[in-house]
Parts: C-alpha cells; structure tokens; sequence
C-alpha cells in the first residue's frame, strides 16, 4: 500500500514530529541491536554461508598495464589437482560499477587497461587448489602500441574537465589576487587512497533455475541489482542479493565488483554455487582508489581578513571515459565568502585501477587542503583561525545565491574551541617543547554536503504490537538497524525491544544503501512516512485525528480514550510502505553537515615523526538519530583522517603503472597507536530542509577537513609547513630547527 | 596417513589433510567456525587472531597441521551471542565495532592481552621492560595495534578493553592514567 | 600455495636429517608461510622443527642460551632478558605485533626475508627471489630500501628488528648441520647481496640455527630507538640499537647497531671508535654519523634516510648519554 504523501521532498518538514512523540528514543544512544551477533562472530558475513557443493574461484590478475590478452594457457591448469574451470567470459568485468550506476561497467578482460586488472578466474573444489591454479596460470600479452601514461603529470596525459561537475566562476579572480591586502596561492597535493574495509570483496553465486542469487558484500543493493543484470543480460527480477552484513565498504563496495560477475558466471557454468573472494591484495589493485589530487589554491582578502577572492582548481586523473571525478571543489563551492571566484575540477586520463568513491570523495581531501591554506592565510593576516573562518560564512552561497539551510559551523568552532583548550595555543610556532617533542595545536572547518536519495521501506506494526522494519538498506558499520529501529519505534510509541529490523535483501523494498551519508536519512525518512500512514490508520481506529494521537509504550491514547496497540489492531496487521524522493529542497536549500575539528600534535625534534596526540571534534548534522552511532561514525572519520594527514598513501611505479604498496603492510592505515582519546561533541541542531527527520548525513563529516587540522597543528609545533600529504618524516626533516639549539626561533622572534 | 587432532574450544577435532590450509581456513571452511576473518590472510591486519594454547596468534599465517594437541579458543568459545562474556558485553556498550568484521579479532586479542598484563609482560611503550607494565591507555594501544580497524573504533574499543581491566577480578596492580 | 609434504621433526637429528633431504624448516611459518602464498617461497618438503626441544632459555656462562624455538613473545617477556639484556627485549617488543611475536621464532627471526616491495611482487623483477632477473627496485618506489651495504643487484633491507639489537649484544648463532656444528657471530650471519642477493645469510645446505647465545651482560644504558610511519605493527624506516657506557663525563664504551639502514643489520667498528673516549656533544654525534654514512648511497626515494639516520642516531646518543 502507498503512502498518500508526496514522494518528492519538496517543502521543508516543519512539523518535527520526531520532537512531539513521546517514546523518547530517538537520538538516544541505544546499544546496536545486531551487536550481540557481531561481537560473538554469528553475524554472516559474504564468504561465510555454507551453500551445499559449493567451489571456490580465484581471480587472475594482468601483469602488465594496457594492451591484449593473446592466449590463456589454461590446459595445464585445468590439469591441475581438483581445479573445475579457467574463465576469461567476456561478460568478466574489467573496471568496477561506480556508485549509484546502475548498468553495466566496462566488460571484456581481454582488453587490459591497468597493471592488476582481473583477466580470468579459476575454479577448483577447495580455495587452496583454485589459488595454487590461478598462480600457475600462464597468460600472454600484447602489450598496446599506444599506451596512456601513469602519471596524471605526464605532458602526454590528456586533460579533460570534469565530466560531472561545472566549473564555478564569478568576478575577476585575478584581480582580487592584485588587489588583496593578504593572499595565499599555493600548490598542495595528495596521493591516492584505499577504502580498504576490512571484508575484501567477496560473492558467493548461486542459481535456481533462471534465478540468480548473489550473497555479497555490497553497500547499494538496488543498484547492485541493474549492476549485475546488466552485465549478465538477464532481467533485474531475476536477481536477488542477499548483504546483511556487510564488513566495511567506504565506497568501494557502492557499485559491483569483478568477483561477482565472475562467480556468477562460473556459477552458470558449473552448475553449482561457486564462491569468489578478492585476497587483499587484488582488492588494492583492481577495485576503487581515491584519485590523487594537485589542488591550487588562492585565497585573497582585504585587510579586515574578509575573502575577496577565492580560488581552488585541482587536478586528479581516472580511466578514460570514467564519468567519476574526485569532487575536490565540493565544499568549497558553498563554505566561505569570496565573490570573485574560480573552482574546477580537471581529469588526466591515465592507466591506474578505477578511480571512485572513498569515504567522503571530494570533501575527504579537498577540505583538508583548503582549511591547511586558510591556516597559512590566518598567520599571514596575524589572526586566530578560528576568528578568520568566523568572518567569512557568507548569507547566501557565492555566485550561485542559494540561501543556507541551518548551518552550525560558528557553533562548532567555538564550542569545539572551548572544550579542546583552543586558548592554550601559542600562534608562534615552536614555543612549546616536551623532552624531545614539538607540541602544537591547530584547527580546521568541517563540512560534507548533504544528500537525500531515493528510498522506500515497509513497517509493519503486527497484531502482536510489535513492529517490523523491512528494507534493502544496508548496514556497513554506519548503524542502520540501530536508527531505524529507533526512528519506527519513535512514531510507534513502541520500546526498542518491540522493534525487528530486517536489512540487506533485495527481496524488501528498495532503500537508499550506505554511501555518502545519505543512507540514514533517506532510507530513515521512509521508514518514518510509513509510520506516519499507519499512524493515521491507527487515528482512525481510535477515532481521532492523526495529530492528536498519541503513542507510547504500545498504547494509543488521545485525550481521554486510549487501547493498547493489541486490541486497536484486533488481530490485524497494518503494513504500509513508505517512501521519499529528493525534490526540491535539494535546489532551493544549500545543504551540509558542518563541525570543527581540533587537533594537538608532537613532532619529533630529530626526526620528524608526527603522533597525534588528542583531537576534539564537534559536529552539527541535523537531529541525532543514535548518539552512540552518531558519535561513532565521528570517531571513525577522525580516525581516516589521521590517516590521510600522516600515512596513507598509494605508491605507483611509474615505469609500469603497477601499485606498489597493495597490501595492509605497506599501505598504513591507522593502528590503535595512532589513535589517541577523541573526544567528540554532538551539537543540537534541526534541518528540515534536509529531510522529513530533520537530520543530515554524518557517515562522512568526520573526516572532511581533520587532517587539515593535524597539518596545521604540525606546523604550530615545529614551523615546518608541508603541503604535501600524508606529511611523513622525510617530508618534515629537512624543515626542522636544529634540534639541540634551546629555541631555535630565538633570532627570528 | 595418520590423522593428528586438535582441541577447539573444548572439542577435538581431526585436522585437515591438505597440509596447505591454514588454521584460519580450517576453522572457517570445515569445522564452520567463521568468527575469526579472513581479512589479509598474510598477518597484516589480526581480525583472523584466535588463541592457541592461551597465547594469541595469527591463525591466517599458521598451517593448521602445525597445531597437533593444541588446545585453540575461538570468539565462539568466548560467548555466543546469548551467552555475552563481560568483555563482549563492553564492546557493545562502548560500540566498540561498527561494521563487525575486525571485532572477533579484537575481542580475541584483548582476551590474551589480560593475560598477559597480568604475567607482567612489558611492551614497546613500557618505560622499563624490566619492571610489571603499568596499565594507561598508552600501554593498551600500543597492545592492541596488531588489530586493525578501519571503521575507526578504536577509541571506543579502548574504553571497552578498559572497562573490562576496571571490572576483573584481580586486575593488576600499577593502573595508571587509564 | 604449492603442495608440499609437511614432516614433524621429533628431534633436531630428525630434523637435520629432513634438511639434508632438501626440506625446509617452518617454526612459526609467520614469514614462511606468507610467501608460500605468494609463492616467493616453494618448498617441495617442509619440516616442522617445532617439537624438537629447541625452546629453551638457559643461562651459560655468564650469558644466556636462547633456543632457536624459543618465541619472541617469550624471550622478550623473558625476566633475565629483561633485566640484563633489555636492549633485546625492547627490539623484539618494537616489531610486528603480539599475534605475531607469539608464533615468531629467534631462529625463524634471524631468517626473515626483506620486505621489498619488488621482491614480494612476482610480476616484478627481483635477483632476489629470481636470480638473474634484475632488481627493479634501484629505480622503482624505494622508500624503504638500504642506503649502505648494497649492489648493482640488489638494494634490498633485511627488515627486522630482533637482529639488530642481537648485533649490538656481540650474540653469536650456533647451527647444526651435515658438517657438524659451528657457530657465527651474528655480524658475519647475515650477507650483504653482492651479486648474489638470493642468498640472505650464511647458513649452508642442511644447516639448521640451534639456538643463539648473549654474551655477560654489559650492564651499558641500552637503547632501541625505532623510526617508522606508524606508531606500531610498521617495520622500521631506520632503527639504532645502543649499548653505551660512560665514564665520568666521557664515553666508555659503545656497541651500536643499525636496522634498514643497509641491506643487513648494520655495525661500523668505526662509528664506535669516533665516540670512545670522547665527551659526548652534538659535534662528536655528527663526526660519528659522517663516519657511518660515508659510503651511503640513496636511490632517489630514500634518500631522506640518509639524513634521517644522522638525526636518528644523534637523537639516541643524546638519549644514551645524557645525565
């Protein structure tokens, strides 16, 4: 049954509902109900169902960059001790699906595009003769005659402008450079990046009959469905995937990956489930990476340290004809001042794996370089940072004129500042010292833009006076069964434990799927509408209207009448589907999560290793659904972005476009000793422009601009300022004052 | 050829003929205990940790016919999802994991690490490797960095870890800052 | 993973007798076991030395035995290591993890492999892993390689910790094998890859490491300073290992050691005799870094590590000598 509400969100929900029902869960911070599974290891994973007869398929990876497989030595393989099958379909997938596709990606693996791309897939009975296989298997080249370069610097990368993103011009930027009081221009860049979830990217394939039945690991299931139908020709409805619970994702996992299609073909071909798990290393090489990036930024302002001019123009590379296109300039469009303008975004098309999505694509690394030369502006100018980002929130959104919908950057910074000792900074670089140690705080601006997307749910409120949440949606860590669980039993008036959510199969209807934090508060708003339709059955059999009735503790009440849900229902269930769809909220209102983060940093005086060592973040993204979740998906961007701002790094050779570091022991993502006490402060906000809920995305603000504040709590310390990240130790030590001089800025102050 | 045996989580259990399978794969693929994660399968990322005979240890990395006689703990033997151990119960409450799939694996090793601390091994961090560890939260990260996480709960899974320090019965003594 | 038959040795004689066969010995199987997978490493024949009684700690003279089975885990928690030799337990708790340290052998430890990328990269040519197919690391992504002790055919680290601390302890390795047992000083254990890197250290055929001895403690202030990207569980950019001893204000005495410095754990005699006798200062820290680093050559990526490994041991001297 459909909800009579309009689909389109296209007026702000003022009613805030969620604020007038009195279950009084909303936003708490409750346990995650699928937590008990989880910790106890019974929660299924991809690769961990046991299908009856089911083999195992190990992919084969090119070793070269560009040109032809010319022939597949597979007699010898298939020769080999259980070993079922050597695939080289052309239905095989030579790239990813990016988010959100919904066809077919590149196929074909007989064309080879980058150093590691999948050419064929090995079966056998046990995972360890299909790996022994596909190691063994001999593959000829051609190597292309014309090859792309590897290097997005190179004279002969072609450049093309974003595909998906227009460049933002306003005014004489030029000019305002010329006519500044104080001005930045600097180059800064960083490398790519891996989403590297802790699942590799695992599929187990299984037909019945003309049915295809794929459980995966995957973060957007509906698409994943038009993904892989596409590929395989089959319709959508023959497809179901099964992902309820999914070991991380950051964007890798948004569109299908090569392992699935392989397994299903090879599934078709043995007739039996067969069973495809990346190893990590392949999931390195041949699945997304975050795009490097070179971004130029121009800051001019006048001599009140107001931006006049404003410009940041990067260049980050892909594939040929990749539609993606790290959105580095995507905050920057709407979050300072500055009419005279230039934003853009470039694209070198070279030989490298796919470039896509990675938690926060364009924010991710596009805030932390502007809020690192806001840092440079601030010194330049001789004020406090915090005082420079304050004087530049403009009222409407430069050259397009947008007005803001609630915007909680001021609150951030000061309550951040205050919590974190902001005023114990010295704005002088190194004049605080412990034994060998350089300390030094900095600060920087978040904000991640806000997306509502397609997403319908069903609730069913059972005769029993129970509920059930059914929907596609995944849960990648981010707390899906968790909020919707709390937002239905808010409308519901039921306690948690009268709650059952059911994720991750797309026999449910369609949700939104995890990605660019719009996954709780589109999939969220339909499971709130769907309550609303079956508060307004509820009303009627009551007897009263919709917004007099009153639910709580599984009893409806309003003014003198009141039943439990039990006898109002008589034995009968109400089941009602609820959906929402972006309209036009999205134009009228520029919206976004903001926050500030805080960071205090130690640079070894000898050697310039940098530890962080505390970090204070605060955040307004519309109405907490879960502040335990909430708080977590913070925690977790702080994490990626102490990461990105020290250590993590995709090393390509040059020579040959192969990616060097393609395993978790050369590609360093954060250990628990790299990560001191956080603290994270939730801010108190409502948004109705955003959605039905009030509340914004948060999956992704944690990382948007943190490891700008840990580059410029590096320079705080030691004076050095490195505008190439990860700031490693060899990029610090050449920079450092002589470590045994008692201050070495003595002279200079 | 003789079958050898080992014990996992109180049970014994033949061992794989294939001399190539890891203990790791072993526990997943035939005996369906798919607690411990296949997350790197070369010692790089711990979510495949499980005790051996009380120690942790990578499971990935270890031929399961090298475990004759040993006796082998699991997240499973550590409490199912009705039967909460107090250390499980703490990664709940901390929402000491998002996604999950690093958590079997963290839980395992904070399991050994008690134990550990508690025989007054030192660390890299210890002051004095001569003298019984302290206990900071210093001490337990650095313990604990053989367990990646890329969700980014680490803080969380401190606060947990710490917890279950403040509530065992004969903790250690020379708890510092933690 | 190619298949291989696995044996259990009972004994070290029955072990021997598997190696003189052309098996190969797995201990923990931590490094084995993950090239095996790769398959950098394939053996036909493996022999687990794991139940030959080589796990013990004995004291010996006025040093210590430490069986080559004997964990990394337990040597390092070991309270005699600890007290007397605290040098090795802090370079043993500095590396891996303790999932990995518990299975991780001294013997094993002595014998890991390099990390180079290339060298683990099978598409890539390695004169390492492949004799002959040329070292695409010199003008590759060589952030981590060696900057002393390396050759037109190979640039490669030993990565460890464990041995270079050993290397500063003058501990020596005592192996058996089909010409009976000898022993090597750890110095002269490890070989630098001339034009033969596939070949890391001096074990011969057949031969099998027994266990290695620490000499009478010095009682010198003992130092392991790691340099890495991370805070841990990464393998060292640079490490030095000190074991120094003052006298009034002067340098007594001075055993230092380097890690992924050069292609092996790294000593210079030369370095030790510049700061003998000396008062120590930043001058004389310098003085003894020219020394180290007069033949050091960068490949472009590291570079830096020449630099780093000036300040890296003039932070550790200041360390060791300081009041």
């Amino acid at each position: 049954m459909r909800l009579p509400l309009a689909d389109l969100y296209n007026k702000p929900d003022e009613r805030n509902l969620l604020d007038h029902t009195r279950q009084g869960i909303i936003g708490k911070p409750l346990d995650r109900p699928e937590g008990p599974l989880k910790v106890s290891g019974s929660a299924t994973y991809a690769a961990e169902w046991k299908l009856p007869g089911c083999v195992d398929g190990v992919l084969v990876l090119a070793s070269i960059a560009q040109g032809k497989v010319t022939k597949i030595h597979d007699k010898a393989a298939l020769a080999m001790p259980g070993v079922l099958a050597v695939l080289a379909d052309k239905a095989m997938l030579r790239r990813p699906a990016q988010g959100t596709a919904g066809k077919a990606p590149a196929q074909d693996v007989a064309k080879v595009e980058y150093f590691g791309q999948p050419v064929a897939l090995v079966v056998a009975e046990t995972f360890e003769q299909a790996r022994d296989a596909a190691l063994a298997l001999k593959v000829e080249y051609k190597a292309a005659k014309s090859p792309i370069p590897f290097d997005p610097e190179s004279p002969d990368a072609k450049v093309e402008k974003a595909p998906d993103r227009k460049a933002v011009k306003g005014g004489d930027l030029d000019k305002a450079m010329k006519n500044a009081a104080f001005s930045v221009d600097v180059e800064y860049d960083t490398p790519g990046h891996a989403s590297a979830a802790m699942e590799p990217h695992a599929t187990i394939a299984e037909w019945q009959d003309d049915k295809l039945i794929l459980r995966g690991s995957y973060q957007m299931l509906a698409y994943n469905v038009k993904e892989i139908a596409d590929c395989l020709s089959i319709s959508p409805k023959k497809v179901r995937i099964l992902s309820p619970y999914v070991g991380g994702g950051f964007g890798s996992k948004l569109g299908i990956t090569h392992e699935a299609v392989a397994a299903a073909i090879a599934a078709k071909e043995l007739g039996r489930p067969v069973r495809v798990v990346m190893t990590r290393q392949q999931v390195f090489q041949a699945v997304m990476r975050r795009s490097e990036t070179r971004q130029r930024v121009r800051l001019a302002c006048d001599a009140g340290g107001k931006l006049i001019g404003l410009g940041h123009e990067a260049l980050v590379s892909n594939l040929p004809k990749e539609q993606f296109a790290e959105p580095v300039t995507q905050a920057t469009e709407f979050l300072y001042g500055g009419d005279n303008r230039l934003l853009k975004v470039d694209v070198a098309r070279i030989s490298r794996m796919t470039a896509g999505s990675v938690r926060a694509p364009g924010e991710a690394v596009g805030m932390q370089v502007l809020e690192a030369a806001m840092d440079e502006l601030a010194e330049k100018i001789g004020i406090d940072p915090i005082e420079l980002r304050k004087r530049n929130l403009p009222g409407k959104v430069p050259v397009q004129g947008t007005a803001y919908s609630s915007r909680m950057l001021v609150e951030a910074l000061e309550q951040g500042a205050q919590a974190f000792g902001w005023d114990q900074r010295n704005a002088q670089p190194c004049q605080s010292r412990e034994g060998d140690w350089w300390i030094g705080m900095g600060v920087a601006s978040a904000a991640r833009v806000n997306m509502l997307i397609p997403a319908e749910a069903r609730v069913t409120l059972k005769a029993d006076g129970t509920a059930l949440v059914e929907t596609d949606q995944t849960d990648i860590g981010t707390g899906s069964y968790a909020i919707l669980g709390q937002i239905a039993g808010e409308m519901l008036g039921l306690p948690i434990a009268r709650v059952t959510v059911v994720l991750g199969d797309t026999s449910l209807p369609a949700g939104a799927g995890s990605g660019g934090s719009f996954g709780a508060i589109s999939t969220g708003s339909a499971v709130m509408r769907a309550c609303e339709a079956i508060r307004a059955k509820l009303a009627d059999k009551l007897g009263c209207d919709a917004e007099a009735l009153d639910l709580k503790d599984g009893v409806a009440s309003s003014g003198d009448t009141s039943s439990p849900l039990e006898h109002l229902l008589d034995g009968g269930d109400i089941a009602e589907i609820g959906s929402i769809k972006p309209g036009k909220t999205a134009l009228d209102y520029a919206q976004a999560s903001y926050g500030a983060f805080f960071a205090e940093v130690a640079v070894h005086a000898f050697t310039g290793e940098t530890r962080v060592r505390r970090m204070t973040g605060a955040f307004g993204f519309g109405r907490v659904l879960n502040a335990k979740t909430a708080r977590s998906q913070c925690l977790g961007g702080m994490v990626w972005g102490i990461g990105s701002a020290l250590t993590e790094e995709l090393a390509f050779d040059l020579r040959d476009g192969h990616l060097v570091n393609h395993d978790l022991a050369e590609y360093h993502v954060p250990v628990h000793a790299d990560v001191p006490a956080i603290e994270v402060i939730l801010l108190e906000e409502r948004d109705a422009a955003a959605s039905p809920l009030q509340a914004k995305g948060v999956g992704e603000l944690g990382i948007c601009g943190a490891a700008g504040a840990i580059a410029n709590a590096i320079h705080n310390a030691c004076g050095v300022r490195v505008r190439s990240f990860p700031i490693t130790l060899d990029k610090v030590l050449p920079h450092l004052p002589d470590p045994f001089a008692p201050d070495p800025f003595a002279t200079a102050a | 050829m003789v079958q050898i045996f080992a014990r996992v989580n109180g049970t014994e259990h033949p061992l794989p003929q294939d001399s190539r399978r890891t203990l790791l794969d072993w526990l997943r693929e035939d005996l369906g205990l798919t607690g411990a994660k296949k997350g790197c399968d070369h010692g790089q990322c711990g979510a495949c940790t499980v005790l051996v005979d009380g120690r942790r240890i990578n499971s990935c990395l270890s031929l399961a016919q090298l475990h004759e006689g040993d006796e082998i703990e699991t997240i499973e033997g550590i409490g199912g999802a009705d039967s909460l151990s107090t250390l499980q119960k703490a990664f709940v409450t901390h929402d000491g994991f998002q996604c999950g799939y690093c958590t079997p694996g963290q839980i395992c090793s904070a399991k050994a690490l008690m134990r550990e601390l508690a025989e007054g091994w030192p660390s890299a961090v210890s002051e004095d490797v001569a003298a019984h560890p302290p206990i900071s939260g210093e001490e337990l990260r650095e313990r604990m960095s053989g367990n990646l996480c890329r969700c980014g709960a680490y803080s969380n899974i401190i606060a947990a870890i710490e917890e279950m320090i403040a509530e065992a019965p004969g903790t250690p003594a020379g708890r510092q800052d933690a | 993973m190619k298949p291989f038959t696995l044996n259990h040795a009972q004994s070290a004689n029955e072990a021997l007798a598997s190696l003189a066969g052309g098996a190969t010995a797995i201990a923990g199987g931590t490094n084995l076991v993950d090239l095996m997978k790769l398959q950098i490493a394939t053996p036909d024949e493996l022999v687990s030395i794991r139940r030959t009684g080589l796990d013990a700690i004995t004291p010996e003279n006025d040093g210590l035995r430490i069986g080559a089975l004997v964990t990394n885990a337990d040597c390092a928690a070991d309270l005699r290591v600890r007290k007397s030799w605290p040098l090795l337990a802090k370079a043993i708790l500095a590396g891996a993890s303790p999932q990995l340290r518990n299975r991780a052998t001294t013997g094993g430890n002595l014998c890991q492999r390099t990390r180079c990328g290339y060298f683990y990269d099978t598409t890539q040519a390695c004169n390492k892993r492949e004799p002959g197919s040329g070292c695409a690391a010199r003008e590759g992504f060589n952030r981590i390689h060696a900057v002393l002790g390396t050759s037109d055919a190979c640039i490669a680290t030993y990565p460890g910790d464990m041995a270079v601390a050993l290397l500063a302890l003058d501990a020596v390795v005592h192996v058996e094998g089909p010409q009976g047992a000898r022993t090597i000083s750890v110095g002269e254990f490890h070989r630098q890859p001339g034009d033969d890197p596939g070949r890391d250290n001096v074990l011969e055929r057949g031969e099998l490491i027994t266990a290695v001895t620490l000499p009478a403690p010095t009682g010198g202030r003992q130092i392991y300073r790691k340099v890495r990207d991370r805070a841990s569980y990464a393998f060292a950019l640079i490490s030095v290992a000190i074991d120094l001893s003052m006298e009034g204000d002067r340098i007594a005495r001075c055993a230092l050691a380097f890690g992924s410095l050069g292609t092996v754990p790294w000593r210079d005699p030369a370095v030790e005799a510049v700061l003998v006798g000396e008062r120590p200062s930043p001058a004389l820290f310098d003085k003894a870094a020219d020394v180290l680093l007069r033949d050091a050559r960068g490949f472009g990526k590291n570079d830096f590590k020449i630099a780093l490994a000036r300040r890296a041991l003039a932070a550790t001297l200041h360390e060791a000598t300081k009041g």
